[in-house]
């Protein structure tokens, strides 16, 4: 990954040293995996509605995390943690510990639009900015660096690309975002977030709008970028879980049920919950 | 079971259809007829001189209300830049910022309280706060009338605008890292923007007809416009003024001022509709 050589240019820490081990793992597909986030005892609450109980969590890097769970079980509630993003609205708060690299984002110093840049997201349905398919990418690079025209369009043709979307809007870069198709559309988004090159993407159920092709092609986008990012995937498609994810987490009406390896949860469940949600018996 | 007849609810259905038809061609044919009288009658007084004299005394050929329908733009055009500035922001607070708050509770209610204030009233208001202090009758408290008209408008239209973006945009644009303040202002004035612009376009068309506040504030003068300090000359006053007076050579300008304003505010409206609502669903 290239930085950008700007004295703006935000310093990453470096990776590894406060990262913690996932110890309990018994068959990560790497031998050696680092947590870039850990969840420890997080609640989460709506007014006086608590709809997280006491989720511990690690999300190991550069790998794809998938969170599954019934409808309503907090499965989303719990990701948009991860980048503060519930404080827009004023009823809500999380409490606990969420740690990315080592440093408790929940404390009140953090830097919001730094942990953002950090940490980017997608959402269910895509969101393009009211603006050309182009501003849409530079957006996020305006916000967060300073750098010549020439750069800028570079990175934004670099973020397409790894989008897998670029030989489907070069020539149409000018045009509005929101005149592309809905599967384009979650593409031009998955662009605009990694343009800012962040360590962390969130998926909030990223396929669940768009049709069956565009979904296959996010999933191997997935593929790609977990070389690049650490990546957590809500789904309520079980075999999207099973097809993308390293790990997954199994939520139930706001606990962690079960979390383990993608193969174990999918092939060998310890809860009985875990094993009917999976078998389709209920949620 | 026996299904109740039929009969009788297919009469309801057809009496139903048949008032609402009425009532619906009803309205429409008065807005026709309306339009019908005042280019009928109009249309004659309208000529190059109507844009470019001055009034004349009555029997004397050649008048036209070239200072009344400046007085009118240049009310009209400060009015908008009073009130559109205070309104997008009232607007923007009650829409972004103090949804659920207290203050954005009574702005809200007082706006709309505001909105539905007869417009003479705010004429009467004007009259006490300027005319009476400054001592006489000016173009500013006319346009400050106009103005507290236009306020309401402009900022209930921006937060119903506002709050028609949904939220995932707000949170997808804070998710990329960008403060509040530019979300609000690069990302969701953006998408809200034709129907900002429709709001303030209606806003305009809205105050451009009033007579009863300028009444009180801007009165109406017969010359130029020299200063915004005196009494300044406008159509709707001056439609008010010549269609009362006995002169038919005023009450066919009368019929004309009529014309022009009825054309200019079909014509905003229009823009309104037709340039900036396309894109609103």
């Amino acid at each position: 990954m290239n930085t950008v050589q700007t004295p703006d240019n935000p310093v990453a820490p470096p990776l590894a040293i406060k990262s913690l081990e996932i110890a309990e793992l018994t068959s990560a597909p790497s031998p050696k995996t680092t947590s870039k986030i850990v969840a420890h005892h997080l609640d989460f609450f709506y007014g006086e509605h608590q709809a997280l109980f006491d989720n511990n969590l690690e999300v190991a890097t550069n790998r794809v995390t998938a969170i599954i769970g019934p409808s309503g079980c907090g499965k989303s509630t719990h990701i948009r943690v991860y980048n503060r993003v519930f404080q827009m609205y004023r009823d809500q708060r999380a409490t606990g510990e969420v740690l990315l690299d080592g440093q408790n984002i929940l404390e009140s110093g953090t830097d919001l639009l730094e942990l953002r840049r950090r940490v980017g997201m997608i959402f269910q349905k895509p969101t393009p900015f009211p603006m050309s398919i182009f501003d849409n990418i530079a957006f996020g690079l305006k916000l967060h660096y300073r750098m010549t025209k020439r750069e800028t369009s570079d990175r934004v043709e670099d973020a397409l690309r790894k989008a897998a979307i670029w030989d489907e809007v070069k020539d149409v870069l000018h045009k509005p975002g929101t005149a592309l198709s809905g599967g384009q559309q979650q593409r031009l988004c998955i662009a605009r977030a990694i343009v800012v090159e962040p360590e962390v993407l969130l998926m909030d159920e990223p396929c669940s709008a768009i049709d069956p092709i565009a979904t296959n092609k996010i999933e191997e986008l997935i593929n790609v970028l977990k070389e690049m990012y650490t990546i957590v995937i809500v789904t309520h498609n079980m075999q999207q879980a099973a097809r993308v994810s390293d790990f997954t987490a199994f939520f139930f009406e706001g606990r962690i049920i079960e979390f383990g390896t993608t193969k174990q949860i999918f092939t060998n469940p310890v809860h009985r919950q875990t094993e009917e949600y999976i078998t389709g018996r209920f949620g | 079971m026996i299904p109740r007849p039929y009969t009788g609810r297919r009469i309801t259905n057809l009496l139903v259809n048949v008032i609402s038809v009425t009532a619906a061609v009803m309205g429409i044919l008065i807005l026709i007829w309306i339009t019908y009288m005042v280019i009928y009658r109009g249309l004659a007084a309208i000529n190059l001189d109507f844009f470019t004299k001055l009034p004349t005394p009555p029997m004397m050929p050649g008048g036209g209300l070239a200072n009344a329908i400046l007085g009118t733009l240049v009310m009209t055009v400060l009015a908008t830049l009073i009130a559109v500035p205070i309104g997008l922001l009232g607007g923007i607070c009650l829409g972004e910022f103090g949804q659920q708050s207290r203050v954005a509770e009574v702005c809200r209610f007082a706006a709309n309280v505001l909105i539905g204030m007869p417009s003479i009233i705010i004429g009467i208001f004007v009259y006490g706060l300027l005319v009476i202090t400054m001592g006489n009758f000016s173009g500013w408290a006319g346009a400050v009338a106009l103005a507290i008209i236009m306020l309401p408008v402009v900022a209930r239209t921006t937060e119903d605008m506002l709050r028609m973006v949904p939220d995932p945009l707000r949170e997808s644009a804070l998710a990329m890292g960008a403060p509040r303040w530019k979300v609000t202002l690069s990302i969701v004035f953006r998408a809200a923007k034709s129907g900002i612009i429709t709001g303030v376009l209606l806003g305009v068309a809205r105050v451009s007809g009033e007579t009863a506040p300028l009444l009180f504030t801007a009165l109406n003068s017969p010359y130029m416009i020299s200063s915004l300090s005196q009494p300044t000359p406008n159509l709707t006053v001056t439609i008010f003024n010549y269609a009362m007076s006995p002169y038919e050579d005023w009450q066919q300008l009368a019929w004309g001022a009529s014309l022009l304003i009825t054309v200019s505010v079909l014509a905003l409206t229009l823009l309104a509709r037709f340039t900036f609502g396309e894109q609103k669903r």
